[in-house]
């Protein structure tokens, strides 16, 4: 292989990153909150809220329920209105984050749910307010389990990145897909696989680390 | 301070749950008062209705009726602020101590400073003095996954007397601990109530952890209020069948006996009587033989008390004149219900 080879699978690698991390990092701001309404505004919860918790809720299993490759293309208008292109890496970003919101939201949101509610008894016995209950008690109990959900949702929206390569995105799926594929080279094919699964694998040792070491029970 | 400010009065409260096939009638018209520095106890079966009624308290549990006066203030009237302001003043311990795990020990007793926004200084100073009451000085960077229980709920009094409340409330605070933790931590709450002048109202359903620290008493039944008084009153001459039952456990064992087609009664010796050979004498004088089912002894707020259970002879004349013999001594005493009957 090329040297030239080298240098497109490393900016395939760095485009990767970029994708993932800043869609992960989008999704989170949007999707920690929702996930966060979706405990508060439950049943005997702090800000219980029915119509709050039913809309959220039903809208985060719609697009759950989408395919991602489907929303890839159904969303190829709104990308272009926000980014004003509708392929390439930061293209890419805008179907990453909108797909991985809902899984954000209910990953965050089974992660606060395993915070006991004697935690949350507590709290309001020493006069806190909601804001203090979720920030200085649910969520530093639940923060093992939120990096380890973070861990997952990177891994996951990854692998979407990839899936975005086929339809214009950039990044190592994208190297596989017109290298490996459509001109038969299956050198480059393995080795971008092989890349893919080691950053998984990174993200996911490093996640568990960072949970274990955050975990004091 | 007179020892009988109400810090806490109760004025026909009642709250009903609501399920999907029935209303709960947790807590039913209960009124009573709370005195400033008392350690008052409330007693009761299981789903008798206890931890609906000290929730109350705090108002982590709105009433359905009726109002909860805590140091002049109706709870019912405050805003979510004011209420807040006020549980600030009234601390609340719990069954599993309720510990955030993944904080320090110090980290967890300065959460109610750092929810009052106290200045960080002050709240680790203070942190570590309530440390130092409870005797834990040494486990301030500790988590609390590395405690004993007994440790934990230890750490969740320094949390706590963090805010320096007028109450603490207590709900089956040693339920979870063995026999010899449950001392100690009575024995630190009794402490604080007397170095601090802290009101301490305690949830239980062991009778045992009434006698030692309580100074008054209720019993809730049936989530109505069933008796109340000085626990030492309560305990040698409870009025109510649901009294007797939780402070009278004898009765219980009465069923193991199964003898008996004859009349029992139940004898109550304070202090004072405990010291007379009353049995012997009985029976010195009256020449009638009685049977000792089962016999008791414990310490009510430091005086001994004994009872006892004793089975009358078959023949009618002769059980009314051991029941005439007990009287004329002036010794508590009653008939108890036979089987069947509710004990
Ligand atoms: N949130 C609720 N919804 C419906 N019913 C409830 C609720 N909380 C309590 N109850 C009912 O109210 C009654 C009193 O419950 P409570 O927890 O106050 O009893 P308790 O005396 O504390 O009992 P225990 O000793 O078992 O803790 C019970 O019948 C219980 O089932
Ligand atoms: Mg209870």
């Amino acid at each position: 292989m090329t040297s030239q080879l080298w240098v497109l699978i490393g900016n395939g690698v760095l485009e990767t990153l970029q994708m993932t991390v800043s869609a992960t990092i989008l999704a989170y701001l949007i999707g920690l909150p929702i996930g966060i309404a979706l405990v508060v505004t439950a049943k005997e919860h702090i800000l219980q809220n029915r119509i709050v918790n039913l809309v959220l809720g039903v809208l985060m299993n719609i697009f759950r329920s989408i395919p991602f490759l489907i929303l890839l293309v159904v969303l190829i208008p709104f990308t272009r209105f926000v980014t004003g292109s509708s392929i390439g890496t930061t293209a890419t970003i805008v179907p990453l984050t909108v797909g991985a919101i809902p899984i954000v939201a209910r990953m965050v949101e089974s992660s606060l749910k395993e915070v006991p509610s004697g935690i949350v008894e507590a709290a309001q016995s020493m006069g806190a307010s909601p804001i203090s209950i979720i920030f200085r008690f649910i969520i530093p109990e639940a923060m093992p389990s939120l990096l380890l959900g973070a861990t997952i949702n990177l891994a996951t929206v990854l692998g979407y990145s990839a899936m975005a390569g086929c339809i214009g995105g950039g990044g190592l799926g994208a190297i596989a897909l017109n290298y490996g594929y459509y001109r038969y080279q299956q050198d480059i094919l393995f080795i971008t696989v092989a890349i893919l699964i080691i950053i998984v694998q990174v993200f996911q040792e490093s996640g568990t680390l960072l949970a274990n070491k955050k975990r004091h029970s | 301070m007179s020892e009988q400010t109400a810090i806490f009065r109760l004025n026909h409260v009642t709250k009903l749950f609501q399920t999907k096939n029935s209303t709960v009638r947790a807590v039913d018209d209960v009124s009573f008062d709370i005195r400033q520095g008392e350690i008052f106890g409330i007693i009761g079966m299981s789903g008798a209705g206890k931890s609906t009624l000290v929730r109350m308290l705090n108002r982590l549990e709105e009433a359905t009726d009726g109002e909860v006066i805590f140091d002049g203030k109706n709870l019912g009237n405050l805003s979510n602020k004011q209420l807040r302001t006020i549980r600030m003043s009234m601390a609340m311990i719990f069954q599993s101590f309720n510990l955030l795990m993944q904080k320090t020990v110090l980290a967890n007793v300065m959460l109610p400073m750092k929810i009052a926004h106290v200045p960080h200084k002050e709240q680790k100073e203070r942190a570590l003095q309530m440390l130092k009451v409870v005797g834990l000085e040494d486990k301030a960077s500790a988590w609390p996954a590395q405690l004993s229980g007994g440790q934990r709920q230890r750490v969740a009094i320094a949390r706590a007397l963090a805010m320096n409340p007028k109450v603490l409330l207590c709900d089956e605070a040693t339920s979870s601990l063995d026999p010899k933790i449950t001392e100690e931590i009575l024995a630190l709450l009794k402490d604080i109530n007397q170095k601090l002048n802290l009101t301490i109202v305690i949830i239980t359903h062991e009778m045992s952890v009434v006698e030692k620290i309580c100074d008054r008493v209720a019993i809730i039944s049936d989530g109505k209020l069933a008796e109340i008084g000085e626990v030492k009153e309560v305990f040698t001459s409870p009025k109510t069948e649901a009294a007797r039952h939780l402070i009278l456990p004898v009765e219980k064992e009465l069923n193991l006996f199964d003898t008996t087609d004859r009349r029992c009664i139940r004898i109550v010796f304070d202090g004072r009587a405990a010291s007379d050979p009353l049995i012997a004498n009985l029976v010195a004088d009256t020449g009638v033989k009685v049977n000792i089912l089962c016999a008791d002894t414990k310490t009510v707020g430091g005086v001994g008390f004994g009872q006892m259970i004793v089975e009358l002879p078959k023949d009618e004349d002769a059980a009314n004149l051991v029941i005439n013999y007990i009287k004329e001594k002036g010794v508590n005493f009653h008939e108890i219900e036979r089987k069947g009957d509710k004990i």
